[in-house]
């Protein structure tokens, strides 16, 4: 009985008063119904009317359900306070019901006579439950806008993206999202200056070339999730079976996605603290992933530092091998990223809220290695990834050919933390002075609490209290970093790039 | 003897296709290798490789492809994954929507640089200089100004299939023979009337052949635009099939591709069929 009763449920007393209406109370009702009693006497037996059951047990009950609404009320048996959007999706219900009946008489007499799952199909036919609760439950303000494009690389990094939308994660928090394949990131970048992209799968150090101009117009941009950690590769033509050692790669041709990616810096650093110079030493060129496969097998690359899964699928097409992943080189480092401009998110608060928590509820949900093998088969049709299965179960799950006979298990291979620390985007700017991407003096830290919203992820997900390993932000939003053995403090940028032999300043 | 001039050609065309086949199946047989002999569960990983399969499709492979687009056109997967027949749609009506602008703004400037002389000195070097651009070099500059990805490839088509449309109405407007306007000049008719019964007419079988070679440039560069943006049509269905490292859907779609632009081709050869005239 109460607020958090079903209210499609003829056998169950809803509101407060009668139930026919006429008396202020069960008690009044009872004693009126009894002949006429009068209420003022307190001691009447009546009184323990209402802690009797006031109707036939439940077990005789002819109450018939619809498969939705046994889905609404088995989790209504178990409805506690405590699930707060379960609550208010039953209250919305229940006052639904209150506006069309008035008293519980006239809802239970109705819903004996029609039977339940008639009588929520006529209902749902005039007012349209589902919308109205969805509305209620993931707004708590209106959205302004609910119908969204985002743009995404078919690449595993985009997993959570990816994912959200056959999982049904937009829906859950009310939003109509469509996401759209991308050839690479020059037209991601592209189309969401240009608004085509609500929020686009971004590499991590595309917000901040964005917001500092490199290689693009500048534009305040902003990076409120990681989207992975780890999950990368250095992959080698099989005919460099041997040359295992980067000392060897003297005069190599590699290939990297894009230039302001951790791909690029990543093999940058790689190779230099190897004594290469990757600028004069190696070549480095742009390709988009799907072409690397097929430059490899053309010989037109000796490797490439690539994002998944076109390292498993070298190996899987039978024309390289995976030299390291990245994992190796830095453990836990960010790769690729959820952003929206700045604009985005002033001009639409609740909108971005409502996106933001069903990118931070999908990558909670992929960092638990439980779900792998169904995201890796929900993520393979043409629509999304368009790969096939064995090859991304390979990536998702760490159990993985290494392209020489062996079997290896790494289950961190690639991981989901989405907390967009401000140390990385301090690393990332280091990198883009050493190499000289950016010149002059950069102020680290300011770029990095305006581009990438730690504090907003922070309280974010305090509230949602997510699961898996990181569902808990951090204390702080500065880490140490410790790459290659060599540590990484980002209060001391400038000391960081001033310390590399290799460097282009 | 015309008769069998036709039936001899297609004998041969039918030799030379089945020749192509068999090459073909030839060649990926060569390709495939013996069973490597590896571990069973490396093995399972590594899919069709360890079987030593060619990364290279048959023939017959190709063939069902193709077959199963036929037969299911029009499907709709969600925006990444859409049938044959919807994505060609969407590269007809880009193709379409460019070329038509195109053709309303040639054709008259055509006829304008044709009948005057100080026209055609004027606007000579900027079509020199614009003709020769290759159409998908406008590309990232329509992306940055038009900032609509689906414009900037009507654009696209509509930058390049101008110029064949405007020099050739200009060829054909100054090529109409002199008599035939001085007999109009001499019965007093006016420009207008000149321009639309007598150079029109005269000038239209050169008109259509500019429209044939813009149409089938559009074709051309459509499919090298869609690549590029992405989204929808048969450019990005290459695009997406490529990704997935799939020759059989790459070359399925070349198929298509082939098969579209010379439908589009046969539509104006019988239009400037119906308008050629023997002097």
């Amino acid at each position: 009985m109460g607020a958090l009763s079903d209210p499609f449920n003829p056998d169950q007393l809803l509101w407060e008063g009668c139930p026919c209406g006429l008396h202020a109370s069960m008690r009044e009702h009872q004693l009126a119904s009894m002949g006429g009693s009068d209420p003022r006497f307190p001691d009447s037996r009546f009184y323990s009317i209402e802690n009797n059951p006031p109707v036939k047990a439940a077990e005789e009950s002819t109450y018939e359900r619809t498969p939705d609404a046994v889905a609404t009320s088995d989790a209504a048996d178990e409805l506690t306070w405590d699930d707060q959007d379960a609550v208010l999706a039953r209250c919305v219900e229940s006052a639904v019901m209150k506006g069309i009946f008035g008293t519980d008489m006239n809802r239970r007499n109705f819903l004996r006579a029609v039977g339940t799952s008639t009588a929520l199909a006529a209902i749902s036919q005039f007012i349209p439950l589902d919308k109205v609760k969805a509305a209620i439950v993931d707004a708590k303000g209106p959205l302004e806008k609910k119908k969204l494009n985002v743009g995404f690389v078919p690449i595993t990094c985009a997993t959570p993206i990816i994912m959200a939308h056959p999982m049904g994660f937009y829906k859950k928090y009310g939003l109509d999202v469509d996401i759209i394949k991308t050839a690479g990131w020059a037209v991601s970048r592209d189309k969401s200056l240009s608004g085509e992209y609500d929020a686009a799968h971004m590499l991590t150090p595309m917000p901040l070339a964005i917001t500092v101009g490199a290689g693009s117009v500048a534009k305040p941009w902003t990076m409120p999730a990681v989207e992975n950690i780890n999950g990368q590769a250095i992959t080698l033509h099989l005919k460099h079976k041997d040359k295992n050692d980067p000392k060897m790669w003297k005069g190599f041709k590699f290939a990297v996605p894009f230039e302001y990616s951790m791909h690029n810096f990543l093999l940058r650093y790689y190779v230099a603290e190897a004594g290469l110079d990757p600028d004069k030493d190696i070549q480095i060129r742009v390709l988009p992933p799907p072409e690397m496969v097929a430059n490899l097998r053309a010989d037109n690359v000796d490797g490439y530092l690539s994002p998944d899964p076109f390292n498993q699928r070298a190996v899987y097409d039978g024309v390289g091998f995976l030299h390291k992943l990245t994992k190796d080189i830095w453990p836990g480092h960010p790769c690729c990223a959820f952003a929206a401009s700045k604009a985005f998110i002033d001009d639409n608060p609740n909108t971005f809220l409502a996106l933001f928590k069903s990118i931070l509820d999908a990558t909670a949900f992929a960092s638990d290695k439980a779900n792998r093998k169904d995201i890796s088969k929900a993520i393979a049709p043409k629509n999304y990834l368009n790969q096939p299965v064995t090859v991304l179960e390979q990536v998702l799950t760490g159990r993985y050919a290494d392209g020489l006979g062996n079997v290896k298990n790494v289950p961190d291979r690639i991981d989901f933390d989405p907390f967009p620390y401000h140390s990385m985007a301090v690393w990332i700017l280091t990198q883009m002075k050493r190499w000289g991407y950016v010149k002059g003096d950069i102020k680290y830290k300011d770029i990095a609490e305006q581009v990438y919203l730690a504090t907003d992820a922070k309280a974010v997900m305090t509230e949602m209290k997510l699961g898996g390993p990181y569902g808990k932000p951090p204390e702080s939003t500065y880490q140490k970093y410790t790459i290659m053995g060599k540590t990484f403090d980002p209060a001391k940028p400038e000391d960081y790039v001033n310390s590399f032999a290799i460097k282009r300043t | 003897m015309k008769a069998s001039l036709r039936i001899r050609s297609i004998i041969l065309s039918i030799v030379l296709f089945a020749a192509f086949i068999v090459v073909w199946q030839l060649y990926v047989q060569s390709q495939t290798g013996p069973a490597v002999n590896m571990d069973p569960e490396y093995a399972k990983l590594m899919g069709a490789t360890a079987k030593g399969a060619s990364a290279m499709p048959g023939p017959l492979e190709v063939g069902k492809a193709i077959w199963n687009h036929i037969i299911n056109p029009f499907y709709d997967n969600g925006p990444n994954d859409k049938g044959i027949g919807i994505q060609l749609a969407y590269s007809l009506g880009r193709v379409m929507a460019g070329f038509l602008l195109a053709a309303v703004v040639a054709i008259p400037l055509g006829f304008l640089i044709g009948m005057s002389p100080v026209f055609q000195g004027a606007l000579d070097p900027f079509v020199q200089i614009l003709k020769p651009v290759s159409p998908l070099a406008w590309m990232p500059l329509a992306l940055y100004t038009i900032k609509d990805s689906g414009l900037s490839s009507i654009f696209v088509i509509f930058i390049c299939s101008i110029w064949p449309m405007l020099i050739n109405t200009a060829f054909g407007v100054a090529g109409v023979r002199r008599e035939w306007l001085n007999v109009a000049r001499t019965l007093e008719v006016s420009p207008l009337r000149t321009a639309w019964k007598v150079i029109l007419p005269a000038a239209s079988p050169t008109i259509l052949t500019g429209m044939r070679i813009s149409i089938g440039i559009a074709w051309l560069v459509i499919v090298a635009a869609e690549m590029l943006v992405g989204g929808t049509g048969i450019g990005y269905f290459v695009w997406n099939e490529w990704n997935n490292l799939s020759i059989t859907g790459v070359i399925s779609a070349i198929f298509f591709i082939g098969v579209m632009g010379m439908l589009l081709d046969q539509i104006l050869a019988r239009a400037s069929h119906a308008v050629a005239y023997a002097e």
